[in-house]
């Protein structure tokens, strides 16, 4: 199957440091990767590469085979790249019935609309209603995002995504900041998310990782030094470095 | 299918009871339009000024409250207004009232165009100081091109028509003011159904996390440049409706303390609510000329005084405090 999301050779350096050293990856639609290393790896400067909030030295990102890298963060989502966010950015007096109307209205162009409220739209009034009933957040559909508790903003989040359509879904740590006790509602959030989808999920959480992911992505110092199976990550040498420096080989060593 | 029901009959009553709080808000300007013309019949002519300054606050607001633009220079948009109609009809011979709004409307827009441009280049406090030099180049470019603006000694000469051809604007300003209120009626429909509208959703947006709305493939930029073209506009009217009542247009219509004192009354009255810019400009006209009346030589301290308090004890303004407060006691009822 010919992927739907490329990076080819992406370089980035701040002065002399490299935070993305010929990084190359490729997602094909359905895949469920996770993208991990030790912090201050790059993984977030990798999203934002991707994304095209950063612009990277060399390198090409492609998306459904046509090259993106020339084209600004926002017209990149409108090709159906999106991200979610590490902290979440949501409008704090906005309802989440707003947040979702609001990204399925910029999705089909009707954003610039200067009469009409979507209240009177039925077919944006269904779908909203789609988006927060599978997730779960209909009953807050009238809340405002402040009132509303950080793991269901979390969730109103992933939502915002998927109501852009995606084709490929960029999550930076889903479940970051969450008590221990709803990570369980994000992760069957996550088990829920379209079979065609291509996700790539940046996660702290093992446990989730495992769980989650058919592919392992690991990155280190700005490089790539594992892609394979999640069952194979946990042995390989060079991640238990990346991870546990020397002190994992004087061990292994004695 | 029963789930959608529910739905949409939960949207309904939602929907109508918005429209009958616009209804109810139009029925209070309008009762107090009524009650200006009859308690105040010898002082119309602050009553249109105040009706002509709300439309600039109102605009005003469309960029800082709904979009969260910090600007000093909003005064730029309604000389511009002003000083379009005002040559429109000395110089152009078009003194029809009607055409000259328009004419006002179209100058304001543009206006909002150019200022946009250069004050939406940059944000916080670099934009709030374009913002102050863009008011001093029109205020500078007006005084200079004398021969079409009069220059510091106003634009006089403006001489529009009857109104529709019937209403002749009379030495007690009763026309102008009945034509300020149309006009004021009018905007503020069209501006609830603009803050409503995607378009105003989206500018919400635009003021809480720019960076949310690009992540959602939207364009910030180009966004705000319309709202600052539809802000012109509707200053512009208010511009223009300011050359038609007084006859005259000076270059105080294009002036800093203008810009400054319509923030004031944006503060006051409540940021990111029409009502609270129409009762901001209110209060602190009305003030003005009530304290500037009874004490000719420290009203301006009054002033200050009713300002520091404001911003102290309700940070939200008049209507946002009157609001918060009744949404509270609405919530404790049994």
């Amino acid at each position: 199957m010919s992927p739907i999301f490329e990076v080819e050779k992406l370089k980035k350096s701040f002065g002399g440091l490299a935070v993305a050293n010929d990084v190359s990856l490729s997602l094909a639609s359905g895949d469920r990767v996770a993208l991990i290393g030790p912090n201050g790896a790059g993984k977030t400067t990798f999203v934002n590469l991707v994304t095209g909030n950063l612009t990277p030295d060399c390198g090409v990102v492609r998306l459904g085979g046509a090259t993106i890298t020339h084209l600004d963060a926002m017209r990149r989502v409108r090709l159906g790249l999106v991200r979610s966010f590490q902290v979440t950015r949501l409008f704090q007096d906005m309802t989440p019935q707003e947040h979702i109307a609001l990204a399925i209205l910029q999705r089909d162009g009707r954003s610039g609309r200067m009469f009409g409220s979507f209240l009177a739209m039925p077919d944006v009034m269904s779908e909203t209603n789609d988006h927060l009933s599978t997730l779960g957040l209909l009953e807050l559909a009238d809340r405002k995002v402040r009132e509303i508790a950080y793991g269901q903003q979390r969730l109103l989040e992933i939502a915002l995504a998927l109501a852009l359509h995606p084709k490929v879904l960029l999550l930076d740590e889903p479940a970051a900041g969450v008590p221990q006790s709803d990570t369980g509602r994000i992760e069957q959030a996550l088990a829920q998310l379209p079979a065609d989808l291509a996700v790539l999920m940046i996660e702290h959480d093992m446990d989730l990782v495992f769980r989650f992911a058919s592919r392992v992505v690991v990155l280190a110092a700005g490089q790539i030094i594992f892609d394979g199976s999640p069952a194979d990550v946990t042995r390989d040498a060079h991640v238990r470095e990346a991870y546990l420096g020397s002190y994992a080989n004087a061990r292994s060593v004695t | 299918m029963a789930l959608l029901t529910n739905r949409e009959s939960a949207a309904a009553p939602r929907r109508s009871s918005r429209y009958s709080r616009d209804l109810i808000g139009i029925a209070v300007i309008l009762v107090f339009a009524v009650l200006g013309y009859l308690l105040f019949p010898n002082n119309l002519a602050l009553l249109t000024r105040i009706t002509a300054i709300a439309l600039l606050v109102l605009s005003l607001d469309l960029v800082t409250g709904y979009c969260g633009v910090a600007t000093l220079g909003h005064a730029a948009l309604f000389g511009a207004g002003a000083y379009a109609a005002g040559m429109a009809a000395v110089h152009g011979g078009i003194t029809e009232p009607v055409s000259m709004v328009v004419i006002g409307a179209l100058g304001g827009a543009a206006a909002g165009l150019i200022s946009g441009l250069v004050i939406l280049r940059a944000h916080g406090l670099p934009q709030l100081v374009l913002s102050i030099a863009i008011i001093h180049l029109f205020h500078e470019a007006a005084n200079k091109a004398s021969s079409w603006t009069g220059g510091s000694d106003g634009l006089s000469g403006i001489a529009p028509d009857p109104l529709l051809g019937l209403f002749a604007f009379d030495l007690w300003g009763r026309t102008a003011y009945v034509f300020g209120i149309v006009l004021l009626l009018a905007v503020f429909i069209v501006l609830r159904q603009l803050v409503r509208s995607p378009f105003g959703m989206l500018c919400r947006g635009i003021k809480e996390d720019p960076i949310r709305i690009r992540a959602m493939g939207g364009s910030v930029q180009a966004t705000l440049i319309r709202m600052y073209v539809i802000s012109g506009a509707v200053a512009g009217i208010g511009g223009a409706l300011s050359a038609v009542s007084t006859q005259v247009v000076g270059l105080d219509s294009l002036s800093f303390t203008l810009s400054a004192e319509s923030l004031v009354m944006l503060v006051l009255g409540g940021t990111g609510s029409l009502y609270g810019a129409l009762i901001g400009t209110l209060a602190f006209m009305w003030f003005e000329d009530l304290v500037s009346a009874a004490n000719p030589f420290h009203w301006l301290t009054m002033v200050g005084v009713l300002l520091i308090a404001v911003v102290l004890f309700a940070p939200r303004g008049l209507f946002g405090t009157a609001s918060a407060l009744a949404a509270r006691l609405w919530k404790g009822r049994p």
